[in-house]
C-alpha cells in the first residue's frame, strides 16, 4: 500500500524559499515588459522572467519616481509563460510587496532600480511567504539583507547602463570578503560583524561555509554573452539581464547567446561562437558620465 | 576478495541545483561528477537529473546533443534519479508543459508540471517512502509536479498526506529509474540518494 504524509503542509519556510533560489542556479533571468518578450525569454531558455513596466535603461531616460508595475501588466506576463515570474518592489515598500505576493509572483526583487520608499528600513522579508532577492555592493549589505530574510543575493551593479564595471566591483568585493572571513578567528569574527553591521550568527555561518547561506547571483550592466560569462567566472551562480536583451538589435538571438554563455562560461570557444553576428548591443553609459543622483547602487542601507 | 571499483554517478549540469546533488552524493561516499556533454555521459554508471527549470534543461539538453544519448542509455538500463524538474524529464508524458517541451522519458507515467501551484504554494511536509527505514522524509516541494497516472510497471513509493492536495503521487520507481516531486538534496536527509546509489550498485 502506498504511504501518506503524517504532518500538514507548511508554506514559506526558509528551506522552501532558499530552495526556490537554488532551482534558478546556472541560469539567466531576463527583464521583460510585455507577454511577447516573456515568450521570447522562455523560448530562449530563461529560468525566470522579471516582469516590469520599464527596463532600467528607460527608467533612467524618462526619470521620475519608479514604482511597482501595474498588476494587469504583471498578470499578463504571469499567464503568458510557465516559467517563474519575478517582480520588483521599492526598497522598504512592504505594501507593494504584499500586493505582488497576492498576485502570485514567484519571487520579489526589493530593488534599488525603483525609487526607494524608506530611507532607513528594508522590508521585513521573514513576514512573507514569497521569497525575496536583494541587491548588494559588499558583504555587509549582503549579510544585512540575509538577516532580514532575503533568500537570494545579487550584485547591484549599475542597472540600465550596459556597463558591467560596477557589477564586477561588487562581485569581487563580496567574494573577496567571504574568503577573508574564512581566515578570521573567533574574536576577529565578532569584530567583523561589528564592522559589517551584520548579525554575528550570519557572519559566522558564512565564515564556516565559505559561501553565502543563499545563492549569489549577479545583476546590473550585463549586456553581452562575455559579460555574463565574466560574472560566472567571478563567482555568480546565475545572471540577471535587464535592459541588455530587449534594448539590443536582435533580442531572441542575444537571449539565446547569453543563456549558452552562462552555461559554458569557462569555454571561450563557445562564448566566441555565440558572440558572432548578434547585431547591435544596447548603447552603454560610462559611469563617469553619471551624476551621483543617477547612481542606483548607492540606494539601500 | 577484491571489491569492484565504486560506480561513478553523473549529475546533469545544464541548469539547476546540480551542486546540491553532488554534495549529498559525495557526502555518502559516492563518486559523483557533473555531466554537461555526451562524452562525460559515457563515463558514468548512473545519472541524477536535478531540480531546476525543466524547459531550460530540456532545451539545453537538446542543443548540446544530450537528449538522444540520455534516452539511449536509459533504454539500455542505466539507472537514473530525477528530482522535481528531473522527474518531469524522466516522464514519458507531461501535462501543462511549455509549447513543444520535450522530455527524456523512461518512466511510464504522466506528470503534471507545476501541479502544486506557484511558489507561494510551495511547501514542506512529511512523506512516507515505501521501503525506506527511519520514518518519513521531510519533503520540500518547490513549484512541484505530481504524477497524474502511472503504467503497470511503475511502483508508487510515496504520496502526499493531509491538506489541499492529499493523496498525490510524489515518488515512483520503475526498475532502476527513480523519481521524486520533492528535493531530498535540500534537506540533508541522504536516504533516497543512498537508495539510488544502491540501485546503481545493483543491490537495491
Amino acid at each position: 500500500m502506498a504511504n501518506t504524509a503524517e504532518n500538514d503542509k507548511t508554506v514559506g519556510t526558509t528551506r522552501v524559499k532558499r530552495g526556490m533560489a537554488e532551482q534558478l542556479k546556472n541560469g539567466v533571468i531576463m527583464d521583460v515588459v510585455t507577454p511577447e518578450q516573456a515568450k521570447i525569454a522562455e523560448d530562449a531558455g530563461a529560468v525566470a522572467v522579471m516582469a516590469l513596466e520599464r527596463v532600467p535603461a528607460d527608467i533612467r531616460k524618462q526619470g521620475g519616481v519608479a514604482r511597482m508595475s501595474d498588476p494587469d501588466m504583471i498578470d499578463g506576463i504571469v499567464s503568458s509563460v510557465s516559467i517563474p515570474v519575478m517582480a520588483k518592489a521599492r526598497i522598504g515598500h512592504f505594501v507593494e510587496a504584499q500586493v505582488l505576493q497576492s498576485l502570485g509572483v514567484d519571487f520579489i526583487d526589493e530593488s534599488e532600480v525603483l525609487t526607494p520608499a524608506d530611507e532607513a528600513h528594508h522590508i521585513d522579508k521573514w513576514a512573507f511567504t514569497v521569497p525575496f532577492v536583494c541587491g548588494a555592493t559588499n558583504i555587509g549589505e549582503a549579510l544585512r539583507r540575509i538577516a532580514e530574510g532575503a533568500a537570494m543575493i545579487r550584485s547591484k551593479g549599475e542597472a540600465g547602463t550596459g556597463n558591467v564595471v560596477e557589477a564586477t566591483r561588487h562581485m569581487r568585493s563580496i567574494r573577496g570578503e567571504i574568503k577573508r572571513l574564512g581566515t578570521l578567528d573567533e574574536a576577529e569574527l565578532f569584530g567583523a560583524a561589528k564592522e559589517m553591521r551584520a548579525p554575528y550568527e550570519v557572519v559566522k555561518e558564512v565564515a564556516e561555509l565559505g559561501r553565502l547561506p543563499v545563492p549569489l547571483f549577479s545583476a546590473g550592466g550585463v549586456a553581452t554573452p562575455a559579460d555574463a560569462a565574466l560574472m560566472r567566472q567571478l563567482g555568480a551562480e546565475s545572471v540577471f539581464v535587464g535592459s541588455g536583451i530587449f534594448k539590443s538589435g536582435d533580442p531572441a538571438k542575444r537571449a539565446d547567446a547569453i543563456v549558452q554563455a552562462t552555461l559554458h562560461y569557462d569555454d571561450p570557444s563557445v562564448i566566441a561562437k555565440v558572440s558572432r553576428g548578434l547585431g547591435e548591443a544596447m548603447v552603454g553609459i560610462n559611469l563617469d558620465d553619471l551624476e551621483d543622483s543617477q547612481r542606483y547602487a548607492g540606494r539601500g542601507w | 576478495m577484491s571489491t569492484p571499483p565504486p560506480p561513478v554517478i553523473g549529475v546533469l549540469a545544464l541548469q539547476g541545483d546540480t551542486e546540491e546533488h553532488l554534495r549529498v552524493l559525495r557526502g555518502i561516499g559516492a563518486t559523483a561528477v557533473p555531466v554537461a556533454d555526451p562524452g562525460r555521459l559515457d563515463q558514468v554508471q548512473g545519472m541524477v537529473l536535478p531540480g531546476g527549470e525543466s524547459t531550460t534543461m530540456g532545451k539545453l539538453a537538446a542543443r548540446y546533443g544530450l537528449l538522444e544519448p540520455l534516452r539511449k542509455r536509459i533504454r539500455a538500463g542505466m539507472p537514473a534519479y530525477g528530482t522535481c524538474a528531473g522527474m518531469i524529464l524522466l516522464a514519458d508524458r507531461i501535462i501543462d508543459g511549455a509549447q513543444g517541451q520535450e522530455t527524456v522519458g523512461g518512466i511510464d507515467m504522466t506528470v503534471r508540471r507545476n501541479a502544486f501551484g506557484r511558489q507561494t504554494e510551495s511547501f514542506e511536509g512529511a512523506v512516507d517512502i515505501e521501503g525506506l527505514e527511519g520514518g518519513p522524509v521531510d519533503a520540500v516541494f518547490i513549484r512541484a509536479p505530481w504524477v497524474e497516472s502511472t503504467g503497470p510497471d511503475v511502483r508508487v513509493l510515496g504520496q502526499t498526506g493531509e491538506g489541499g492536495a492529499a493523496g498525490r503521487i510524489v515518488a515512483v520507481r520503475q526498475g532502476s529509474l527513480l523519481a521524486t516531486s520533492f528535493h531530498p538534496e535540500l534537506t540533508g536527509d541522504a536516504r533516497i540518494h543512498r537508495l539510488f546509489v544502491d540501485i546503481v550498485k545493483g543491490t537495491a
